[in-house]
């Protein structure tokens, strides 16, 4: 099981980190979204990884899972939630004040020489 | 108390030249100076005790954790140096009055120069060397106002810009000096570093800390090779270049070492580094001085050779030349002063500063010719002036050391630089003042300046002739104490005396006086011989530095900073990869983890190829946008699973409500953007960008890896699941540690939340002017749009299920303090059904029924929390403490009432309210751009009225 955690976390790391290297605003944004994913799941995972030992306390029940690494990764998950939300609005509006989605560093209004070929 | 106040009072102070300017120039002037008089009644209050022998202290707490305190101390040397600061200030505050012409503004003038002077007072008081440097710091800014207060002129500008950034960087070296030795002794009070001399000079790290301490020290009193800064600080107006380029502020750097001599002085090093460089300064400033022809430009080199004479006396390292020292500095600061005075008194009177133009000056203005004879006569070291005194002891002491085991190095230099001093002081006497007028139209007619104007250079010349003639009665006291502060211990028997007999020194003198008057009657001829020589030009030298290291700057911040996200991006993770496998080197026998691993379940395997699949498919089918954003939804989808899996029923909820509104947030965005990503990036790009993916992947996964495999350490889960019930009244621990045990964090959170939402409005808000408005004017819809918008199905679907949803939000917000719920989740819920209706039945209808102000939500969510947590001060319990009560609710059943159910709500009202807000501001994008009416109606085809409009026909 913390093989497939594991290897999720670092698969979501790699697919996130490269579209977080594209030259447009919309990749970079997905991107993003599945770098979160990684980062919380990895916060998450520092507990310890269990199974039905949820953090509700029980009546005879001793064995719990570590509840702090859900605390904090909830609150990074709507966190993520409000970044996320801000760079799409970013991204919008500055496609819209410059007229094209680059973050490649081209100079405004130049077409990229690649993208024309497409 | 009153030690703080003398500290505070110029700062307090500076204030008034401000307002009072408005009353007039003498009212200005008037209050500055009773400012700086209230502050020297202060300090001489307390000299006759200090004189006596004893050191005043005060010490208030500031930041003790990091040895950072307000501790002020005075004993001989400060008490030496505040009487120069405030007493040549008083002096110079009413010289200036006059000096400053109709035109410059006054008030300006005097704030700068008290706030200088409470600077110059707070490093020389100072108990404790972190507090020093602000001082310290504090001058080297003040200065740079004063030196450019006549901003008009390009060269006061760049001489204020020179001295800062020269200063300034040597204050930077100090800094790291100071630390280095507060850390050897484990104290920033000087009190207490100047007791342990041996620790600091057995450490290792004695010369490193030494060298630092004194590039600051060379760097503010202009020593050799950082004296270059002081000539061009020269543009500033004269009462300023009195004030600090001759008593107060380059003597700060002299002040330090003197301060700092029990500790540091007496090595090798000291000896080596402080008594050459002051050497060579004092002979290089001497012979400079003798060939300038700006009256000031010649004060200011003759400064620098001077501050270099004292310089070597510290460096010395004995307790004689110590005293000789401290004796100068006395007599330099009355002599210099006067001369910069009376330098500006010429100045102002003749219009011109140009040596080459004076001559005879003495019958036009025999007042101020007077005063200009004595003090460069003093400076020559003539008989029986106090100039004479202090060099002949410094002759005497030059004539007793052994430099690299030459004794005739020293007293041979020395002699050199005593005759160059003369040489230049006769040339102020004889060139400006005596002999015939050699310029018979001079700017202006020159006559004696009012009586403000000399009666304080007269004051200064009154000391010097009062200490030469009177030495030990007049300065006896004061050169005890303050020699006796910078020894630490027993005083050198010394006799300040005119005559000591036939020593050497004497000899030295003579020979000085007679070379010196030599070399002035050839003057001409060494002008000429020496015209041709190359000299370095040190101004031109520091340009070009300045412009290479901008060259350097601008090279590297246009490379490394070239407006592409993706080369940012990519040094950022490639440096914190290499930082990650740095690890490996510093340990290297890795041993794999021996935690038991848990079984994989067939769902889980399933669940895990589907996270394979939709992960890579995501990168491969990046350039279809929509398509993207479904494999992410899928990818969160997993996520969520994997948590619910996991023990941890919160996260899953969580996740699954904050998978809803993303997928709805990137949907809009995508209706603007272009659909399509181009495929630009070449095959080179997409290597390098897949080997650093990939290499990110492998280390954050093999880290977790390495952790998961690994037992968990003890922490303080524990306490948090021992004490949930008890003390934070909930069973779900989750939700108490986030409104309970760390609510202060959740609180900060939050706040972070709605400003993220904020800056989504404003960002919104903004978009209907410029460029952005032209373009979503013109828009042109580039996808396919349903003919339905609304279609009835899902218009009543939602409406039926809103009081539904509401009401589970309600039960998971309730429940969340003991089962898994809250108000994040509850907050996520709710606002999930909200989108609904606004998806379903479009903006405007929807708009017109919720009567609420998102804005108000976020700040209501903010401010409730903030109550809940305040609330528990009324109980005399700290920030966010909570109580609970336990209640009975038919259906819902039992439950605690928390006041930590209050700080929920507000975590609930905050997120409802940026959720909302973000996703409604958005939408409005999306209406300008459609161009077309929002719908007031709920449904485009309202089947009511479509059935009832034929029964009418009919």
């Amino acid at each position: 099981m913390e093989f497939l955690v594991a290897s999720s976390i670092g698969l979501l790391t790699a697919c996130g980190t490269y579209l977080l290297l594209r030259g447009r605003t919309f990749p970079v944004v997905i991107g993003l979204a599945l770098l979160s994913y990684a980062v919380n799941v990895f916060l998450f995972a520092m507990g310890r990884l269990t199974i039905n030992m949820p953090p509700i306390l029980r009546e005879g029940v001793t064995e719990y899972t570590d509840p702090l690494p859900q605390a904090l990764v909830l609150t990074a998950i709507v966190i993520s939630f409000g970044m996320t939300a801000l760079i799409v609005v970013l991204s919008i509006r500055t496609f819209l004040e410059i007229g094209n989605d680059h973050v490649d560093g081209r100079p405004i209004g130049e077409p990229s020489e690649a993208g024309d070929k497409n | 108390m009153s030690l703080t106040l003398i500290v505070l009072l110029p700062f307090i102070g500076a204030v008034l030249p401000a307002i009072m300017i408005r009353a007039g120039r003498n009212a200005c002037a008037t209050a500055t100076g009773s400012v700086t008089l209230l502050a020297l009644i202060l300090l001489m209050a307390k000299a006759p005790a200090v004189l006596g022998g004893e050191v005043f202290q005060v010490s208030y707490n500031w930041l003790p954790e990091l040895g950072l305190n307000v501790t002020f101390f005075l004993d001989g040397l400060g008490l030496l140096f505040a009487t120069l600061i405030l007493g040549i200030g008083l002096l110079i505050i009413i010289y200036a009055r006059f000096y400053l012409s109709k035109d410059d503004p006054m008030g300006r003038f005097y704030v700068f120069l008290l706030l200088f002077q409470g600077a110059m007072v707070g490093i020389v008081l100072s108990d404790n060397i972190l507090l020093l440097l602000v001082f310290w710091e504090l001058t080297s800014l003040s200065s740079f106002l004063l030196i450019g207060y006549w901003k008009h002129l390009p060269a006061g500008r760049q001489g204020a810009r020179m001295a800062l950034a020269v200063t300034g960087a040597g204050g930077l070296a100090m800094i790291a000096g100071m630390l280095i030795l507060g850390d050897i002794v484990g104290s920033y009070n000087l009190t207490v570093i100047l007791q342990h001399a041996d620790l600091i000079q057995a450490s290792p790290m004695y010369l490193p800390a030494l060298i630092l301490i004194l590039l600051g020290c060379f760097t503010k009193s202009a020593q050799f090779p950082f004296h270059f800064w002081l000539p061009h600080a020269m543009a500033a107006p004269t009462p300023v270049s009195a004030y600090l380029h001759s008593a107060t502020m380059v003597k700060a750097g002299i002040f330090l070492m003197a301060r700092m001599w029990p500790v540091l002085s007496g090595t090798p090093e000291w000896f080596y580094i402080v008594a050459t460089a002051g050497l060579v300064t004092m002979v290089l400033g001497a012979w400079i001085a003798i060939f300038k022809h700006d009256l000031k430009g010649l004060l200011a080199y003759s400064t620098v050779s001077h501050l270099g004479l004292v310089t070597m006396l510290f460096g010395f390292g004995t307790p004689m030349a110590a005293v000789a020292g401290v004796f100068h500095i006395i007599n330099h600061a009355t002599f210099k002063a006067a001369l910069f005075m009376t330098a500006g008194i010429i100045d102002h009177e003749t219009g011109t500063r140009d040596i080459r133009r004076f001559g005879g000056l003495l019958n036009l203005m025999p007042i101020a010719g007077t005063i200009g004879i004595i003090s460069a006569a003093s400076m020559a070291g003539i008989i029986p002036l106090n100039g004479f005194l202090s060099k002949e002891m410094m002759l005497e002491e030059a004539w007793h050391t052994v430099w690299m085991d030459q004794n005739w190095v020293v007293p041979v230099l020395a002699t050199l630089g005593a005759v160059f001093s003369v040489a230049y002081s006769f040339r102020f006497i004889f060139h400006v003042w005596l002999g015939k007028p050699r310029d018979a139209d001079l700017p202006h007619h020159p006559h004696d300046p009012p009586f403000g104007m000399w009666a304080p250079p007269a004051f200064l010349t009154v000391l010097v002739v009062l200490i030469g003639l009177f030495p030990s009665v007049i300065a006896g006291p004061l050169v005890a104490a303050t020699s006796g502060a910078v020894i630490g211990g027993e005083l050198p028997e010394y006799h300040l005396a005119l005559w000591h007999g036939l020593t050497p020194a004497l000899g030295m003198s003579v020979i000085a006086i007679v070379v010196g008057a030599l070399i002035l009657m050839r003057h001409n001829g060494l002008l000429s011989a020496t015209a041709n020589l190359s000299r370095p030009d040190a101004k031109e030298m520091f340009d070009c530095g300045i412009a290479k290291l901008v060259a350097l700057s601008r090279f590297v911040s246009d490379n490394l900073h070239n407006g592409s996200l993706q080369r940012y991006l990519c040094i950022m993770i490639v440096a914190a990869l290499a930082i990650g496998a740095s690890g490996f080197y510093a340990q290297p026998d890795y041993t794999p983890g021996t935690r038991e691993l848990l079984d994989v379940s067939p769902t889980a395997a399933i669940a895990w190829l589907l996270l394979v699949v939709t992960c890579i498919a995501s990168v491969f089918m990046h350039h279809n946008r929509l398509l993207s954003l479904l494999l992410v939804g899928v990818v969160g989808l997993i996520v969520s699973l994997g948590f619910i899996y996991l023990s941890a029923p919160d996260l899953a909820l969580t996740q699954i409500s904050v998978e809803v509104v993303t997928v709805i947030l990137m949907l809009l965005a995508l209706n603007i953007l272009p659909k399509e990503t181009p495929k630009e990036s070449l095959p080179g790009r997409k290597m390098r960008d897949g080997i650093v993916s990939i290499a990110a992947g492998l280390g954050i996964g093999g880290a977790i890896w390495a952790i998961m495999t690994r037992d968990l350490p003890s922490s303080i889960s524990a306490y948090h699941l021992a004490n949930s019930k008890t003390e934070g009244g909930g069973t779900n621990v989750v939700n108490v540690i986030l409104v309970d045990f760390r609510g202060f964090d959740t609180f900060g959170e939050i706040i972070v939340l709605g400003i993220a939402a904020l800056s989504i409005f404003a960002l919104i808000e903004t978009v209907t002017q410029g460029a952005a408005a032209k373009r979503l004017a013109n828009w042109v819809v580039d996808n396919r749009r349903s003919a339905d918008r609304h279609p009835m199905m899902m218009v009543v679907a939602t409406r039926v299920m809103l009081p539904l949803s509401l009401m589970v939000g309600v039960y998971i917000f309730l429940r969340g303090h003991n089962e898994p719920g809250g108000g994040f989740i509850a907050g996520l819920v709710v606002s999930v059904a909200l989108v609904m209706q606004y998806m379903a039945s479009g903006f405007g209808w929807t708009q017109n029924r919720m009567k609420v102000n998102y804005h108000g939500m976020i700040g209501l969510g903010v401010i409730a929390a903030a109550i809940t947590g305040v609330s528990a001060w009324v109980v005399g319990l700290p920030f966010l403490t909570s109580g609970f009560v336990h209640v009975h609710l038919p259906i819902v059943g039992e439950f605690e009432l928390a006041s930590a159910m209050g700080f929920d709500l507000g975590v609930f009202l905050t997120v409802v309210g940026a959720v909302m807000l973000a996703l409604a501001k958005l939408s409005q994008v999306e209406r300008m751009a459609e161009h077309v009416e929002v719908n007031l109606e709920p449904m485009d085809h309202d089947p009511s009225v479509a059935v009832a409009t034929p029964e009418k026909e009919a």
